[in-house]
């Protein structure tokens, strides 16, 4: 399947992606709209340590521990390779994010998980970090 | 020391727009924005900003204006801001005013005072997009006679050539002067277009060796990096006796930017400045000159074409001659106008003569003595697009090299502070932070749509003329005219007037 893949040689740390990713999954068609006054809570974050920074998204993985720690039932592995998260089921108890080995699912502002569904359930319909993602660091591609 | 300079610009930021998502601070080498927590609100330090646009380009929500500083001093026609404020830097530091790129200063530009011809009626016009266009030009010393074997078969006597899809290079800058990933970026474009790039004199990181065949390598004053392997891989070479930036003196790159990988390049130790000295000290006339073409080819089995590389200065079409004389395959001149990582402001802005009357008086002169075929020439200096090609070859040149250009389409502003070191397009620069903000994959595709575009431009104008060929145009002055030019600039660029 396509996923998104950051390499961490051109990641600048600009955390457009962040930003862009807060943007695609508000539901606005503006971003000072979406975003202005407000903390934003994106599926995709930047990691900086010493000078390396990469960002950090959902690997949509092929045994993905998320979706069997789920009590909720609300984190499932789609047939196109995709984990999705159903918010309405989410009870909040964060299993998830515990089990997660690449810290990829987070809390929202009411406390619910959060994660990375490739901007395919979203109005942006193609990761909005890729797009926006100012040195190619960030793409979006099929590899083995 | 009290300080007496003024902001060149003022940020201006539309409060109503910015969502502090801090894009502009993380982004600025300058360091002229910051976040106050407490207030919640963005700071800007003025005095720091350079104008090269990085936060404009980045900010998601356009937030962001950077606008020419508003305040000035009590209006004076004779003695300007800049004046004002040159002085207060120099009884600040006590040192040679430094700047970077072309001079800024409006003297004349000729290439916007000639126009090109079209064909109506009597000639027809050729439509690039039915018919072949040939754009593909060979810089190097013609044979002069034909010569035959016994049998009457044909003797190969052709010099070495360089093959160019389209008359158009990329001017030598240094690694050191601009980073790894630029010229990254130069080298597999030029690959990619079929065209050359120029290492500069900063000699040759091992990693592009294998941009070989597309690299122009030079030898400069100071000989950085010039060994046999850095020769021998070239397609030619370049000695480089002046630069249209800053004729008659020498470079001076700072000990910062030797870093492990320039130093290995240069041959000289991390941190020490690379000062190239202003002559090249065995070089004092023609027969010296022609001494160093002959070693470079004797070093290469005479397998590859000489560049000799002046400064358009006051008796150009003289010092084009002798070099036509010296063995060079090649003169490449390069005008005032033309870019560079540093100069003194002095020579940068003062020093040289513009690209086109360069170009128009050593053609004519090499014509009139019969040794054009000798050489080809280039030209440089501030070439800014597909026009200025075109009317560059109508005046004599067999192709251009461009530097500002190639730097531009891969993200320069223009913002003139290269000698500052921390260019935050990672073209400029050797901070790592910085250079990884120029990635390659995007850089050379930058530079491959470029030139294409140019091409396309290039032939759409040859078409227009009811030309086919850059061959059919070179030294074709009948294509161009002049407009607003007096009798002796008119004399001198060897064309009419419009309406002639």
């Amino acid at each position: 399947m396509k996923r998104v893949y950051v390499n961490e040689k051109w990641c600048l740390g600009c955390r457009l992606c962040e930003y862009n990713c807060a943007f695609a999954n508000s539901g606005e068609k503006d971003m000072v709209k979406a975003l202005k006054g407000k903390k934003i809570y994106p599926r995709i974050r930047v990691d900086e340590h010493d000078g390396i920074t990469f960002a950090v998204s959902c690997r949509h993985c092929e045994d993905p521990i998320c979706v069997k720690s789920c009590i909720a039932g609300a984190l499932s592995k789609e047939g196109d390779g995709m984990v999705k998260l159903d918010r309405t089921k989410c009870v909040g108890c964060l299993t998830c994010v515990l089990v997660c080995p690449y810290g990829a699912v987070v809390q929202d502002e009411r406390g619910a998980a959060l994660k990375c569904e490739l901007c395919l359930t979203n109005t942006a319909g193609y990761p909005a970090c890729v797009k926006g993602c100012p040195n190619a660091a960030i793409v979006y591609e099929e590899r083995d | 020391m009290p300080n007496y300079i003024l902001p060149d610009f003022e940020v201006e930021r539309r409060d109503d727009r910015c969502i502090r998502c801090r894009v502009c601070e993380r982004q600025c080498a300058n360091e002229v924005h910051s976040y106050d927590e407490e207030n919640d609100v963005m700071l800007a330090d003025e005095l720091k900003c350079v104008g090269c646009h990085r936060c404009v380009a980045l900010c998601p929500t356009r937030a962001l204006k950077i606008v020419k500083y508003s305040g000035t001093f009590r209006e004076n026609a004779n003695w300007s801001n800049q004046s004002i404020l040159e002085i207060y830097k120099q009884a600040e530091s006590g040192g040679v005013l430094l700047s970077s790129m072309g001079t800024p200063n409006p003297y004349p530009v000729y290439f916007d005072k000639i126009l090109i011809n079209a064909s109506q009626v009597t000639n027809p016009s050729i439509d690039p997009l039915r018919e072949p266009m040939e754009t593909r030009v060979f810089l190097g010393k013609r044979p002069q006679n034909i010569e035959r074997d016994e049998t009457g078969k044909l003797n190969n006597n052709l010099p070495p050539q360089l093959e160019l899809s389209v008359p158009i290079m990329f001017s030598a800058m240094s690694y050191g002067s601009i980073s790894y990933n630029a010229h990254e970026s130069l080298a597999r474009a030029a690959t990619e277009l079929g065209i050359y790039y120029n290492t500069g004199e900063g000699g040759l990181h091992e990693d592009f060796y294998k941009y070989g065949p597309n690299t122009i390598v030079q030898v400069a004053s100071g000989r950085f990096g010039v060994h046999k392997g850095y020769l021998d891989v070239a397609a030619a070479i370049e000695i480089k006796m002046g630069q249209g930036a800053k004729p008659g003196i020498g470079g001076h790159l700072p000990g910062e930017k030797i870093t492990e990988d320039v130093s290995r390049a240069r041959m000289i130790p991390v941190g020490t400045d690379a000062i190239s000295p202003a002559p090249h000290h065995d070089i004092y006339s023609i027969e010296d000159l022609r001494q160093l073409v002959y070693s470079l080819k004797e070093a290469t089995e005479y397998k590859k074409p000489v560049i000799v590389k002046v400064a358009a200065v006051h008796n150009i079409a003289a010092i084009a001659s002798g070099i036509a004389r010296s063995g060079a395959d090649i003169i490449a001149i390069d005008g005032f106008r033309g870019g560079t990582g540093a100069a003194p402001t002095r020579i940068r802005d003062n020093v040289g003569i513009p690209i086109e009357l360069a170009l128009a008086s050593v053609d004519k002169r090499l014509r009139d003595e019969g040794i054009r075929g000798n050489v080809s020439l280039v030209v440089a200096g501030s070439i800014r697009n597909s026009a200025d090609v075109v009317k560059a070859i109508a005046l004599g040149a067999d192709a251009c090299y461009i530097g500002t250009a190639a730097l531009i389409a891969l993200g320069c502003h223009l913002c003139r502070t290269c000698h500052l070191g921390k260019c935050n397009w990672g073209i400029a620069t050797q901070r790592p932070d910085l250079v990884k903000r120029l990635n390659p994959e995007i850089g050379y595709k930058r530079l491959v749509n470029l030139v294409t575009a140019w091409q396309h431009e290039i032939k759409e104008l040859l078409g227009g003329m009811g030309i086919n060929s850059i061959e059919a145009l070179r030294g074709n002055r009948l294509m161009l005219r002049g407009v607003g030019l007096n009798e002796k600039e008119l004399e001198i660029l060897g064309i009419k007037h419009a309406g002639e």
